[in-house]
């Protein structure tokens, strides 16, 4: 891909955020305030102080693993958005591997990242398997199993449930992770985003050079011919939704050891669907889905303070990354709304819209 | 408007893609009532230039005059609305509707704010007997063969007034029988008063039919000339810049031992009806068996079981000794080339570059994959040599297969099977859309690999191609083999009568 599309593709995303900010900025001023003071407390909440670099990072490091998981299983036509319930599951398990075993944190770590990322793949695993052999579509199946994974990771820290924290009273969680298991700073650098920055290159890896990446998008871009060639389109529905599950899986393992500390249900409510809001802006491309979490982390990173110098209300985020959402995913609004010559921002709708079809 | 400015004229229409000129300077004039052949190679830009005049791309110079005015066209809705209508190879029909719905479809007759069906079967109905074009409204349109379905397309455009028709390799997909219906209906179309532009890569088709023939050869008009007035030879000549053969020489085959055999095959479709009720074959070594037979009774069914696409239902099929498993992996694993008959949605992936498409099956192999990494150097390295050796018009290796022509896709697939040696190669309509001189290479390709030992499984509807290649001829009517002929003693009336279930 030449230099000249590489800069075309990045046009669209460009334009949907700063028309996302400009639509914001009008509903502020619509609600009274000034939109200058509520976007300088947001920038200097985010990006102002390196307690705030931390901070963003923090909020994008799941960020970018749910969008790694959507923007995985899209290359084989596959639409996950069960992310929300396979991030609780790799939350969950790694909260315990990380309070039941007692290992040196060189191994502890990556075994609760890799025992949470499994967990979630079974998960997805499952969908892609009822999708390979039985046709049902995985969105309807992986919106089902968010359900038996958030009621199944709450029964499992419950009181009755294996996993309680025997001192936290009432309260459903786990206890605490050991020390061992916690994943570090460096200064207010997490390290769990690099484990995140890591996957993503990682995936990019994969897809291009490998034979599996490979087979992973021809299924994607024309199941039949990849059936025709001798590729197995049940093996790779199930391993291409396992991955996906896992990347997601791996997101919510580095929250609890890196940012919580523990398992505790319901702490990251909406997270798992942001992930395909990062997908759609990266345009599925693994290495641009860290810009794309890092600039959707800033944004709820830098609320707080946006909040407390002005009467914005936080909602106000989620209704920006909306407005983007749809700006990336209508390209014909804003070339409508711009009055761009349609070539200016042809990419590839094509694709991205071909992961509903059966 | 006298009655000798043309209906439609193109003047210096140049149309350029990244890396070509897929049009350059074309001029074409047809006249009210006349039938325009346009012939070229593949990859001439006969597409391009016809997609031009119904404005799906636009012009980069030139201009179209339509009743000798200028005219602008800005996309295929204003086309119609001018009378200019196009069947394209890939209908526009939607399947689960009726032949009526889909020809009213954007214009429907209604009753206050309903669709009066009635109305519809009954306007269907007044055109189809006008024309003489017989279709039965109520028909749902998925359950019709090929030909009708055309036939429903081209009532689609004149039941929108039009009076310039656009087809674009319009008897690729249709029986020979089909074809002679085809153009029949054309010429009575072009005896109201229609003008007709008719690109085929049938010579055959182009002397019945045509009144004058426009030729293209990369992208430049080289001459048109009167019908009444030229020859297989000369159109051939003319396209291609030299002098082809139109027939490949072959000698007697020696067949050794059987490479493919089936006993007793059944095979179901996907609505699990029986397709191939007890099919005994047997391809040998160093032979090509030609299958010949309308489309539909069961040959596609037939292929699909053999290469482990399509599930056996009884009975059994055996490669080299090996028992045919549902799984077209083992079987290519077995030496054995496919080349299905529908390429876009069979044979390639259009997004993927040509060199991605030329690996398509081999990418895990050596030497274009180590270890599960694959190996861009030595996938290039092919791409560039099967590009040449096969010819296919690209401007580079990596262009995406989608924005090839119609038969340069056909070549992909046949370069990727073909380039390398098998035990059988099972080829399903390999010429379809291919033009003179691509056969002919074609053809040689599939001898070559008899002569090298293969066993050949030959699937056409094209007579002339069965009687050019095969070795041995078997009819395949209604899901069986009802007879096995020797093609230097039996007749294309024979076989022809054994196609339609006689004999
Ligand atoms: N959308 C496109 N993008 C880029 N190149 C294209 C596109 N459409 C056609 N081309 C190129 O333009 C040239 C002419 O193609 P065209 O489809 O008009 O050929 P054709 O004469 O119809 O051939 P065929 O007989 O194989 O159908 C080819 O080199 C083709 O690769
Ligand atoms: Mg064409």
């Amino acid at each position: 891909m030449g230099d000249a599309s590489w800069l075309r593709q990045l046009v669209l995303p460009a334009l949907a955020v700063v028309l996302g900010l400009f639509a914001g900025a009008l509903l502020i001023l619509i609600s009274g305030d000034n939109p200058l003071t509520a976007y300088g407390g947001l920038l200097e909440g985010a990006l102002g102080s390196w307690e705030g670099v931390g901070r963003t990072l923090d909020k994008a490091t799941p960020l970018v693993m749910g969008g790694l998981a959507v923007a995985f299983a899209f290359k084989a036509g596959l639409f996950n958005i069960g992310g929300q319930g396979q991030l609780l599951l790799g939350a969950a398990f790694a909260g315990w591997v990380g309070y039941f075993f007692d290992l040196p944190a060189i191994i502890h770590i990556p075994f609760a990242l890799i025992v949470g990322g499994l967990a979630a793949s079974v998960l997805g695993a499952t969908a892609g398997l009822l999708k390979a052999t039985r046709g049902t579509h995985e969105v309807i199946s992986t919106i089902m199993l968010n359900f038996v994974a958030a009621n199944f990771t709450e029964w499992l820290v419950s009181r009755d449930g294996p996993w309680n924290d025997p001192d936290g009273g009432a309260l459903a969680r786990t206890p605490e992770i050991l020390p061992s298991a916690e994943l570090p700073r460096i200064g207010d650098l997490p390290v769990g985003f690099l484990v995140a920055v890591a996957a993503a290159a990682l995936m990019w890896w994969v897809v291009r050079k490998s034979t599996l990446g490979f087979e992973i998008q021809t299924v994607g871009a024309n199941p039949r011919a990849a059936k025709y060639a001798g590729i197995s389109v049940t093996r790779i529905t199930v391993v291409a939704m396992g991955i996906s599950a896992f990347l997601a899986g791996v997101g919510g393992a580095i929250q609890t050891l890196g940012v919580n500390g523990r398992f505790e249900p319901g702490f990251n409510t909406g997270l798992g669907f942001d992930g395909i809001t990062i997908a759609l802006l990266a345009r599925t491309n693994s290495l641009a889905v860290v810009p794309a979490a890092l600039l959707i982390g800033a944004l709820d990173a830098g609320s707080t303070l946006m909040q407390s110098r002005t009467d914005v209300e936080p909602e106000i985020i989620s209704v920006i990354q909306a407005f983007i959402l749809f700006f990336v995913a209508a390209p014909s609004a804003v070339r409508w709304l711009l009055r761009l010559r349609a070539d200016a921002i042809e990419s590839d709708d094509m694709q991205l819209a071909s992961g509903w079809g059966a | 408007m006298t009655n000798d400015t043309p209906l439609l004229e193109a003047r210096g229409l140049t149309k350029r893609f990244p890396g070509v000129i897929a049009n350059d300077q074309v001029d074409l004039v047809l006249h009210r009532g006349e039938i325009l052949g346009l012939l070229g190679e593949n990859g001439a830009g006969k597409s391009t230039l016809v997609k031009m005049l119904f404005g799906i791309h636009q012009p980069d110079e030139g201009e179209i005059l339509l009743r000798g005015e200028r005219i602008t066209n800005d996309g295929p809705g204003e086309s119609i609305a001018r009378g200019i209508s196009m069947v394209h190879q890939h209908f526009q029909l939607v399947p689960p509707l009726t032949v009526a719905e889909n020809i009213v479809l954007g214009a429907e007759p209604v009753r206050g704010l309903r669709f009066d069906k009635g109305a519809a079967n009954d306007r269907v109905r007044e055109i189809s007997e006008r024309y003489g074009l017989t279709v039965e409204p109520t028909d749902v349109v998925e359950q019709l063969p090929v030909g009708l379905q055309q036939r429903v397309e081209i009532l689609k455009a004149l039941y929108r007034g039009a009076e310039l028709l656009i087809l674009d390799e319009p008897t690729a997909v249709l029986t020979p029988q089909e074809t002679d219906e085809l153009l029949a209906i054309l010429r009575d179309l072009a005896a109201t008063g229609v003008g007709i532009i008719f690109i085929t890569h049938k010579l055959r088709e182009v002397l019945d039919v045509t009144d004058r023939v426009t030729v293209l050869r990369r992208g430049k008009s080289v001459g048109t000339v009167a019908t009444a007035e030229a020859t297989s030879a000369s159109l051939a000549e003319l396209m291609v810049g030299r002098s082809v053969v139109l027939r490949v020489d072959k000698t007697a085959a020696e067949p050794s031992e059987p490479v493919l055999t089936t006993s007793e095959l059944r095979v179901r479709d996907d609505r699990k009806r029986e397709l191939v009720s007890g099919v005994d074959l047997e391809v040998r070594s160093g032979e090509i068996l030609g299958i010949a037979g309308v489309e539909g009774n069961g040959q596609r069914e037939l292929v699909e079981a053999v290469t482990g696409v399509r599930p056996i239902h009884a009975g059994h099929a055996t490669i080299v000794g090996q028992r045919v498993a549902h799984d077209p992996r083992s079987v290519r694993e077995l030496g054995v080339a496919y080349i299905p008959e529908d390429r876009e949605r069979d044979g390639l992936v259009g997004v993927y570059s040509i060199a991605d498409n030329l690996v398509l099956t081999s990418y895990h192999t050596a030497p274009f994959a180590r270890t599960g990494v694959r190996q861009f150097p030595a996938i290039r390295q092919l791409a560039t040599k099967l590009v040449e050796r096969f010819d296919v018009r690209t401007p580079s290796i990596e262009t995406p297969v989608s924005s090839l022509s119609g038969g340069n896709k056909q070549k992909v697939i046949v370069a990727r099977e073909l380039s390398v040696e098998n035990q059988l190669v099972v080829a399903s309509q390999p010429t379809r859309g291919v033009d003179v001189g691509s056969i002919e290479f074609i053809h040689q390709q599939l001898i070559d690999a008899r002569d090298k030992g293969a066993a050949v499984l030959l699937v056409s509807a094209e007579l002339d191609e069965i009687f050019a290649l095969a070795d041995r001829i078997a009819v395949i009517y209604e899901g069986r083999i009802v007879a096995e002929l020797d093609p230097n003693t039996t007749s294309r009336e024979e076989v022809g009568l054994y196609m339609a279930g006689g004999g």
